[in-house]
């Protein structure tokens, strides 16, 4: 048997960790630049506020129940996800960490009687251990517990445990779900669906195996015995390296001025460099892309991209930001007004294995801008990120953050207060920290 | 006069070593003394919260202090707990007698804190360590 875990509404609740006054009020959590919507309490939700919705399209919704809105902070749902996946941990021999908020447990050595059990107490533990509440869904196969997941979360909130353990469980978690939320199944395979009538799990798990291997290839076909309860998937137990690493931001407004423009692209080029850097790895690929307004003239955004090969992979920050203010000038247009920008690195090979071409000969200006950029990545880590960076990149492009909770777990400075100071009258002397 | 303390060295895992001849201390560097180990049993339910005022001086928990905080250990009478009343933190002394639960602070100035149905209370981690400036 399997486990899904998934914490709930995960952004929003890491908010309440610390701000314990936020339980049962509508929380969102806003994109990396205040941009959308990204994620919502259960509260809000209820107040029919959509998720990845701009923000400004339900500004007054907002103000009327008084929703409290958060910049997203990474630094704390990093840490706080950290912790719950350790605390998982300790509770089944085997896991794979399936993205921020989810991790798939291996329950083969735990004893089918205890089931029950062993996932209260796990619910119970995780919630009072981190401040994070949690579902699980319990089944034969990944493909399974994800649907059990899904359905304990829609149909007992209060449970928020759902396992599946024979044909009669399974039969009613899969009739409940949608064939676009079964995994793997994305919007053409669901219209495809549609139009042979099959609308839930429980109609295609009737479906025969040839139709499903003709129409939904072998990757179907391995979908189906998931669901049949056939395990075709184990745990992913090793980290997946990156394939690729992008680093995009949308505008708040829209800009067509090269030099702005140029210095956010080589913020982000240099930031590509120190990821690349971190996991000890280089790139020979480089694509920048730019988009056009969406809102302007009502046309449809238009992106412009622009691909760069090195002949030799790199981590040096000198030479991406180099590549992509080349690429920049090929593709950049003065009478368009640039909505996004983004720079993503790709075609990526562990340090270690570069490939020198047969006519590079070392360089020692290249040994030198590496001795350089690890002392700069190791100031950066000290004093904080890109106090230390190349000129051009101007006075730090930062996002507009304006509703960022505090680092409450990683750094000293913005760690958890609490005031217990009054005055003559027994009031507290100062407002209670973080209470509006 | 001035006094020089060691540092205490608190090994990075993880960390490069520059190429070239190796140090003979290289295979000993585990015996440096770790404050995290010493004074963390479980990294991953420890929390650090700074307290301001003199409630729990009593308990010499005092104003501007820092205090270690492990949310997975279960809350005892006698201990020193972060709660969460009626939506607020609050640092008192866990009292429980007769199935009633106290909040006591640590000073003549401070009222203790009786827990009625109609409050809600939470026991949101117990304090393990206090970490005072000298």
């Amino acid at each position: 048997m399997y486990a899904l875990i998934d914490c709930n509404n995960f952004y929003a609740s890491c908010e309440r960790v610390f701000q314990p006054q936020l339980e049962k009020r509508p929380i969102v959590v806003l994109s990396n630049n205040d941009g959308c919507i990204i994620a919502r309490s259960n509260e809000a939700k209820v107040l029919g506020i959509p998720m990845g919705i701009p923000v400004f399209q339900v500004e007054a919704l907002l103000r009327q129940y008084q929703v409290k809105v958060f910049s997203s902070n990474y630094a704390l749902y990093g840490d706080l996800s950290h912790r719950v996946m350790q605390s998982l941990q300790a509770f089944a021999p085997a896991m794979e960490v399936y993205s921020i908020d989810e991790a798939f447990l291996d329950l083969r050595k735990i004893p089918f009687y205890d089931l029950e059990k062993w996932a209260q107490t796990l619910k119970q533990n995780i919630q009072q251990w981190t401040g994070i509440p949690i579902s699980i869904g319990i089944a034969p196969t990944k493909t399974l517990a994800k649907i059990a997941n899904r359905y304990a979360k829609a149909f007992l909130p209060s449970e928020g445990i759902f396992i599946i353990e024979d044909d009669p469980t399974a039969e009613i978690a899969l009739a409940a779900t949608p064939i676009e939320d079964v995994w793997g199944i994305g919007r053409r395979y669901k219209r495809l669906l549609h139009s042979h009538q099959i609308f839930n799990a429980f109609q295609l798990v009737q479906a025969p195996e040839s139709w499903i291997q003709k129409h939904l290839k072998v990757v179907g076909l391995r979908m189906l015995r998931e669901l049949r309860g056939e395990v075709c998937y184990g745990l992913t137990l090793e980290p997946h390296p990156k394939k690729g690493i992008c680093v995009s931001r949308s505008f708040r407004q829209a800009t067509s001025h090269f030099g702005t423009i140029q210095e956010v692209v080589s913020t982000f080029a240099a930031r590509c460099g120190e990821k690349l850097r971190k996991q000890k790895s280089c790139a020979n690929l480089l694509y920048l892309f730019l988009f056009t307004n969406a809102y302007q003239d009502a046309s449809p955004p238009q992106m412009y991209s622009k691909v760069i090969y090195l002949p030799v992979a790199t981590h040096n920050s000198f030479e991406l930001v180099k590549m992509a203010l080349t690429a920049l000038d090929l593709i950049f247009k003065e009478e368009y007004r640039y909505k996004k920008v983004g720079i993503m690195v790709t075609g990526i090979t562990p340090e270690s294995h570069v490939q020198t071409s047969l006519f590079d000969k070392p360089d020692p200006q290249h040994l030198n801008q590496k001795r350089v950029l690890k002392a700069v990545d190791a100031l950066n880590r000290k004093l904080g990120r890109d106090k230390i960076r190349i000129a051009i990149q101007g006075y730090g492009w930062q996002p507009s953050q304006a509703h960022r909770s505090p680092c409450y777990t990683t750094r000293w400075e913005d760690i958890p207060t609490i005031d217990e100071r009054r005055d003559f009258r027994g009031k507290p002397l100062s407002p209670r920290p973080h209470k509006d | 006069m001035n006094f020089y303390f060691p540092t205490v060295f608190i090994p990075f895992s993880g960390a490069t070593v520059a190429a070239g001849f190796p140090s003979p201390a290289e295979d000993y560097t585990e015996l440096s003394l770790d404050l995290n180990s010493h004074l963390i049993d479980r990294p991953y339910t420890t929390f650090c919260i700074r307290v301001r005022g003199n409630s729990m001086e009593g308990a010499r928990v005092y104003d501007g202090d820092m205090l270690l905080v492990d949310r997975s250990i279960s809350p005892q009478n006698g201990h020193i707990v972060i709660g969460v009343l009626d939506g607020e933190f609050t640092v008192k002394r866990l009292r429980i007698d007769q199935g009633q639960m106290y909040l006591l602070p640590e000073h003549p100035a401070y009222d203790p804190i009786k827990i009625n149905h109609e409050n809600d209370f939470k026991v949101w981690g117990v304090v393990t360590y206090v970490i005072h400036k000298a």
